[in-house]
């Protein structure tokens, strides 16, 4: 692992992803800042979870590196990365469904927090109490609703204490109120330090909470720019925006 | 999400029943008869057995139908150590799980570089290759096998009463400590990875379960077990032979039906497990092919039913199980908030 000049904590530099002649990202080239919120948009299809499982490393990458906090971890696995502080939520969850919520919480903070199990007990009921899932804590995550897997997916996260996060449509299905509570859930997260990066398909969410904002578009970034400035951009409107409404 | 007073008392009760019946084991020979005792034995060992699938197939998911390759090999190092080495009983046992332990981390190098159904296959192909290696070793009776040395079965006592009792209670602390000291594994940081990988393999990576590192723990683990099993069943058989030491059939294929009819996923799942087939096989001693059959289609029947096992039938009353292997929320500051 070589070092690398760089003050960015992710920096992804030419990274391509192809599945057989399906090219999903094409020679991405994109680096977060530490201590920044940085929103990704983009239409269904284009990418967006593809570029996550590249990051926590999912999936290798076809050509391409990927360096995190100076060291270029493009060969390490899932979760050495994760234990060097990359946490991430799922999309569509996956739940430890035969463990308690509880514990789901407390495996994330054993190994992916490297806490010993005394204190991962302590973290995950804190944790799980911030998420709004305290109440659920014994019982088995198969059993929740889809509502509270997402939230479970960010509990998971949370008790890792990452230093990158990223989600993955977490917003999604919220009522307005529970869409306050999360964004209070993120603000307090990355104040306590956190770097995110977060996926978000709710772009009222996504526009009040990130410094940054990058559309993905056919593999490439079309667009890199404060969240108004992306969001009034034109050809961000045509591709995007155009095709929600 | 209180569990009612009377679930509680009755989690206790069963946890209480198991606990005698294992005190009560422990006097066995005092009233057994030789041939229960040796059945015990079969069954204490067939225990272990089970367990180790389970803990390979139903955690770490390992699928592998070669795990009599380190039964064999338990029962050929117990053979080397007891007649040729002149070591102690006890220490050839332990010995026996020694070897069974160290010559799995050159096998966990082959079969870890394969995946799933090339993983079982690769594990099959290593146990065929090392029942053919023990009919080659000079001095270990060939094909045909070797009876024990007169010194050994001496060693085990000086009737076959005291013989089969030494090889009930030698048997009954193996299955005790093997599964306390399982139930412990599953308790501690490795034991929760494995229940996470358990549940979704992906989901485990990426909450830090190293998934490679857990697999080979709990492959030598098994190994471990599975070859002091194989010692104890070498001197309850007083010889070894390489088709029947290293029995896919007995060793491998009956218990990964046990496994499953009894749940796989759960310690209790293998204890029940073992316990409907050995009922069964006595039950059916007189047709031995359609007692197969019948196995076979009993063990796909509960699957589809209930893919963990007759425990999961059981589980879908009981709040918890037996033998807590899980990490309970028990609520702020001892406040009793759930499952107990
Ligand atoms: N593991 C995979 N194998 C093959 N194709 C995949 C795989 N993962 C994603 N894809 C494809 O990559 C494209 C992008 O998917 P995805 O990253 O999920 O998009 P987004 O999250 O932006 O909606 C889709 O066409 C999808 O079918
Ligand atoms: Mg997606």
């Amino acid at each position: 692992m070589t070092a690398e000049r760089t003050s960015a904590l992710l920096d992804l530099r030419g990274v391509s992803m192809r599945f057989g002649g399906l090219s999903v990202l094409d020679t991405l080239d994109l680096a977060v800042a530490p201590g920044e919120i940085l929103g990704i948009i983009g239409p269904n299809g284009a990418g967006k979870t593809t570029l996550f499982n590249v990051i926590a490393g999912v999936l290798p990458p076809s050509e391409g590196r990927l360096i995190f906090d100076g060291r270029d971890v493009t060969g390490q696995k899932v979760w050495h990365r994760c234990r060097m502080g990359i946490g991430r939520t799922y999309q569509i969850p996956k739940p430890f469904g035969k463990m308690s919520v509880f514990e789901n919480v407390m495996a994330a903070a054993i190994h992916g927090g490297g806490v010993s199990i005394h204190t991962a007990r302590g973290r995950a009921e804190e944790v799980l109490e911030r998420t709004g899932l305290l109440h659920r804590a014994t019982l088995e995550a198969e059993r929740l609703s889809l509502l509270d897997l997402k939230r479970l997916e960010l509990a998971k996260a949370l008790g890792q204490r990452p230093r990158l996060l990223l989600l993955d449509e977490i917003a999604g299905g919220l009522t307005q109120a529970e869409c306050d509570v999360l964004l209070q859930i993120v603000r307090q997260t990355h104040v306590e330090g956190t770097t995110i990066v977060w996926i978000e398909h709710v772009i009222h969410a996504l526009r009040s909470i990130a410094g940054r904002m990058v559309v993905l578009y056919g593999g490439k970034l079309i667009a890199d720019d404060t969240p108004d400035a992306v969001l009034a951009d034109e050809r961000v409107r045509s591709v995007y925006l155009g095709e929600v409404t | 999400m209180t569990f009612s007073k009377t679930r509680r008392l009755a989690m206790t009760g069963l946890r209480l029943g198991l606990l005698a019946v294992v005190v009560v084991l422990a006097f066995g020979p005092g009233f057994l008869e030789v041939g229960t005792m040796r059945l015990c034995a079969q069954v204490f060992l067939l225990m272990v057995l089970a367990m180790m699938w389970n803990l390979l197939a139903g955690y770490a998911d390992i699928v592998t139908v070669g795990q009599h390759a380190f039964v064999g090999i338990g029962a050929y190092a117990l053979y080397g150590l007891t007649a040729k080495a002149g070591l102690s009983l006890p220490v050839a046992i332990l010995g026996a799980g020694a070897v069974a332990l160290v010559l799995a981390v050159p096998i966990t190098a082959i079969v870890f570089r394969m995946r799933a159904a090339y993983l079982a296959i690769g594990t099959w192909v290593v146990a065929e290759v090392c029942t053919l290696l023990a009919s080659k070793i000079p001095g270990y009776g060939g094909a045909t096998g070797i009876t024990l040395p007169g010194q050994v079965i001496r060693a085990l006592g000086g009737n076959v009463r005291d013989r089969f009792a030494n090889l009930y209670w030698i048997s009954l602390g193996l299955v005790v400590v093997a599964y306390l000291a399982t139930a412990l594994l599953l308790r501690s940081r490795v034991g929760v990875g494995l229940m996470a990988m358990r549940d979704n393999e992906e989901a485990a990576g990426a909450i830090g379960v190293n998934l490679v590192a857990s697999r080979i723990i709990c492959f030598l683990w098994a190994a471990l077990f599975l070859g002091l099993a194989g010692g104890v069943l070498a001197l309850l058989n007083l010889r070894i032979q390489p088709a029947a030491s290293f029995s896919l059939i007995d060793y491998t294929v009956y218990v990964i039906f046990a496994a499953v009819i009894g749940g796989v996923g759960s310690i209790e799942g293998a204890i029940i497990g073992v316990l409907v087939y050995v009922g069964l096989r006595n039950a059916f001693s007189d047709y031995s092919n359609l007692y197969l059959m019948f196995l076979g289609a009993l063990s796909i029947l509960i699957m589809l039913v209930e893919p963990r096992g007759i425990w999961g039938l059981i589980r879908r009353v009981l709040p918890e199980n037996i033998i807590l292997v899980s990490h309970p929320y028990r609520g702020r500051a001892g406040r009793e908030q759930g499952e107990s």
